[in-house]
């Protein structure tokens, strides 16, 4: 049987040569896709501003003006009703109700009597209220963490190889989680804590094939003293394409079946994670090596740490 | 390379065997299968978390300032118990605004016996020599009682673990029911109920007050002056909103939207907190439900004084500053137990009795994040998200099988015994899998043959460049390692973060992708390892097709 190569077996592609183009190119990108976010803002979920959620399953697939009609005509404040998952799944979003808790009841109660008495058979899914100090609790934890996750792991860069690999990771972290937020901001999908869940996981896995790679720029750059830097970048990258390309499939694999077929509550997390994958493989060849040119890694920068290498963990 | 001793072998089988033995409950559960699994095999399933069970989440925080205001009454009730003790300090001008107890000793040469009575209030606190309020004298005949602030820190703490497990009974009185009722930080309560899809219910049990008092009813008061809410110094109005009619001791509403108003007098004869059992039950002769209680030693003794020394009167039964009911008392009652009618079903009898005997919450809750979900959401979210697995793990072992043909075969072996694992260690360390942990177990599956994938293009490469077929598979599991060990650390630094951040979903998917990491190293590494060795050591092949 012949075997898959989706790679040949002898790539020589000059990655480097449009270094430039692409950093500049990644840069404005990632400049605008923050800026837009900014701007636009995201589609927050109660989760990160507070308010009421309501999921409802009708039997039949409803006409949403009605009901947008009956459920502003509870007086409720800026109600907004969209479809979630199928033309039969819609969920209903109140702002925070004026008057705490008892009042947040009385709404969600109002919204389930009305769905009932008006379209038997209805099921209501889930009831979420999240008040305003929650809110603000759950955002900044989760900014928190995505920051403590990306510095995190950009130290542990810096721990096994050298500093400059560590401000390549951190900078191919910030473009792939900037890039992930602006496709947020651009589609307007509603980010709740799942969304954070996955922009965490990106931090986490976006990084797979960086690693794959500065593993073997520092492998090259022990072997080959001599050659130019870029040369050895390019060396590098094409030595590992194979391993590049076939990882994130593996990974796309799964997760496209999971956005396809999967829940929808989980489809936002699913497509941030997939997207952030994607991302993150174009980031390892065109933002996490060029780094390493402009800080100036050199064979020389290994040197004094081989030693210490070799006591690296090892394969039992 | 070849060389991979024999306990290794039987070790990492053994691994793997449990793994799937231990996976096989969950795999069972919910179908006709489940009762054929023989019962000394292993039975521990992996709980499913709210949002795939469906059930109620419930995140109270206990109003900081009420807590201080209960604080600040108790003392000032025990510094007035203390110094009425014989020998008797007289003191006036009590007291309690600015979050201190404060009044004057009226005898000025007085002061420092109170002082010294009052120390006797306060608690050490550990070791430090600080105690939980300050005593002290300003203007020479006023003292000052402040509580500190680590005394405050410890009462929250105490309240907080009392409220806990007054949450706990008011949910759950028979203790059998599985509910999650945990403190978080150092002021909220997070409550998980299974099954309930509607907080509202629980937040009546765990909201009621209930504080119930018995207080005799003011005969003497003008029944015009308590239908204007006046009543005699020592009493007060209260509603009596299903007082029955022709009763003279009540004011009955002259206009539309009123209540029957009864004065009461202040003194309270028993309160709730003297109640030791609280049941539902049925009055012998109407039939009606009731509560059933008993006082503890001190509330029988009380209660029969005063039933004792007020035959033919009547005394009001009030919760919650409402009178429930006002019936008279037709002979002394000593045996410590009553029975409380009013108009109850059986269920608002329960929740009473409930709360009742629950004890009282030191401390207000109010619910300040809720979230309810529905069973079938649930349902249809495990099937899903099961189909999505199966799909997204066939579709990654076909990938797979025409990439790297004999080795993709030992990497389809290894994800299926990694998905194995996953299972038995969510069974065993039970953890809750909840919906993003089912996207954590596709990715997990999609991932964990990354570390194959970078084994063998390796392998692909060693053998390309020219080394002898045995070196070629050593050396690419050798070099491989090497990445697959730090990407993985970078994996575990963003599941730990999320784990430590994230509250229940969010944690779920960060367990299982911890997990996840140590099972496919196993699986993918060790496991492989052990495959491609005793298949070079059987056939000893010449070339290798990869």
């Amino acid at each position: 049987m012949k075997l898959l190569k989706l790679v040949p077996d002898h790539t020589n592609i000059d990655f480097m040569r449009w270094r430039n183009l692409a950093v500049i190119l990644s840069t404005l990108l990632t400049v605008a896709s923050l800026a837009f976010t900014a701007y636009r803002g995201l589609n927050l979920g109660v989760d990160f501003v507070g308010g009421q959620l309501i999921r409802v399953t009708f039997v039949q697939p409803v006409d949403v003006e009605q009901l947008r009609g009956r459920v502003l005509g509870l007086h409720l404040g800026e109600a907004s009703i969209s479809e979630f998952g199928g033309p039969k799944s819609y969920q209903i979003r109140l702002p925070k109700p004026e008057g705490g808790d008892a009042a947040a009841n009385i709404a969600a109660d109002r919204v389930k009597q009305l769905v009932t008495t008006n379209y038997p058979g209805a099921r209501v899914d889930a009831v979420e209220t999240v008040s305003g100090k929650v809110s603000e609790e759950l955002a900044s934890d989760g900014l928190k963490a995505i920051i403590f996750a990306m510095v995190g792991i950009a130290i542990y860069i810096w721990l096994r190889f050298e500093w400059q690999f560590g401000v390549g990771a951190l900078l191919t972290l910030a473009h792939d989680v900037a890039m992930t937020l602006g496709f947020f901001a651009f589609t307007r999908l509603q980010v709740d804590l799942n969304v954070v869940a996955a922009l965490l996981t990106i931090v986490g896995y976006s990084l797979n094939d960086t690693v794959v790679i500065y593993d073997r720029i520092r492998e090259d750059l022990r072997k080959y003293r001599k050659m130019p830097i870029l040369q050895l970048l390019n060396l590098s990258l094409n030595e590992t394409l194979a391993r590049t390309v076939v990882t994130s499939l593996t990974v796309l694999i799964a997760l496209a079946v999971l956005m396809w077929i999967g829940p929808e509550v989980i489809f936002g997390l699913a497509i941030a994670i997939f997207l952030g994958v994607l991302i993150g493989t174009y980031s390892s060849i065109y933002i996490s090596a060029p780094v390493l040119v402009w800080l100036k890694v050199t064979s020389d920068s290994f040197v004094k740490v081989d030693d210490k290498e070799q006591t690296g963990p090892q394969p039992a | 390379m070849l060389e991979f001793p024999r306990w290794k072998v039987w070790l990492v089988s053994l691994v793997v065997v449990a793994g799937i033995f231990f996976s096989i409950p969950s795999l069972l559960a919910g179908t006709p299968y489940a009762d054929r699994w023989p019962a000394w095999m292993p039975h521990d399933k992996i709980n499913l978390g709210l949002d795939l069970a469906g059930g109620s989440h419930l995140l109270l925080e206990a109003d900081a300032r009420d807590a201080m205001k209960q604080r600040i009454s108790g003392m000032e009730d025990a510094v007035q118990t203390e110094l009425r003790r014989d020998p008797r300090i007289d003191v006036g001008d009590i007291s309690t605004a600015d979050g201190r107890v404060s009044f004057m000793v009226r005898d000025p040469t007085k002061v420092d016996a109170a002082v010294e009575r009052l120390r006797t209030l306060t608690q050490p606190l550990g070791l430090t020599g600080n105690r939980d309020w300050d005593v002290q004298v300003i203007d020479s005949t006023r003292v000052v009682l402040i509580p500190t602030n680590s005394g405050s820190l410890r009462a929250m703490k105490d309240a907080m673990n009392v409220a806990r497990d007054v949450v706990r009974r008011r949910i759950d009185p028979s203790g059998t029911r599985e509910i999650t009722v945990v403190t978080e930080g150092s002021n909220r309560i997070l409550v998980e109920v299974p099954g309930v899809d509607n907080p509202d219910q629980l937040k009546r049990l765990i909201g009621q007050t209930a504080r119930l008092e018995f207080k005799l009813v003011d005969l003497d008061a003008n029944v015009a002056d308590v239908g204007q809410g006046r009543a005699p110094p020592g009493s007060e109005v209260l509603d009596y909103p299903d007082a029955t009619p022709g009763l003279p001791f009540v004011a009955y509403p002259t206009a539309a939207g009123q209540l029957p108003k009864i004065a009461v007098k202040r003194r309270v004869m028993v309160s709730g907190d003297q109640i030791t059992r609280a049941k539902q039950g049925f009055d012998q002769q109407s039939n009606a439900p009731i509560v059933q209680i008993t006082f503890d030693n001190n509330g029988a003794h009380r209660f029969g004084r005063v039933t004792q020394d007020n035959v033919n009167k009547p005394f009001a039964i009030i919760l919650d500053n409402h009178v429930l009911s006002a019936p008279n008392i037709n002979e002394p009652i000593l045996g410590g137990q009553a029975q409380i009618t009013g108009n109850f079903t059986v269920q608002s009898a329960n929740d009473l009795a409930v709360s009742l005997a629950s004890g009282k919450l030191p401390v207000k809750l109010i619910p300040i994040e809720e979230r309810s979900i529905g069973p079938d959401l649930g349902k249809d979210s495990i099937h899903k998200g099961a189909i999505a697995s199966v799909i997204g793990t066939l579709g990654v072992i076909l990938f797979m099988l025409i990439t790297y043909g004999r080795f993709g075969v030992y990497a389809t072996i290894a994800l299926i015994v990694n998905a194995f694992l996953i299972l038995a260690c969510l069974a065993l360390f039970g953890s809750a899998l909840t919906l993003p942990g089912i996207a954590g177990f596709v990715l997990t599956i999609g991932a964990a043959v990354d570390a194959n994938v970078l084994i063998n293009e390796r392998i692909r490469e060693e053998i390309r460049r020219g080394r002898r077929l045995l070196d070629a598979v050593e050396t690419g599991y050798r070099e491989a390692f090497r990445a697959i060990f730090d990407a993985n650390v970078t994996h575990v630094i963003s599941a730990a973060i999320m784990a430590f951040f994230g509250s229940g979903p969010v944690r779920g998917f960060a367990v299982v992708l911890l997990i996840g990491v140590i099972t496919s190293v196993f699986t993918a590494v060790y496991f492989t390892r052990m495959l491609v060795a005793l298949w070079l050591r059987k056939a000893r092949p010449r070339e290798l097709h990869i």
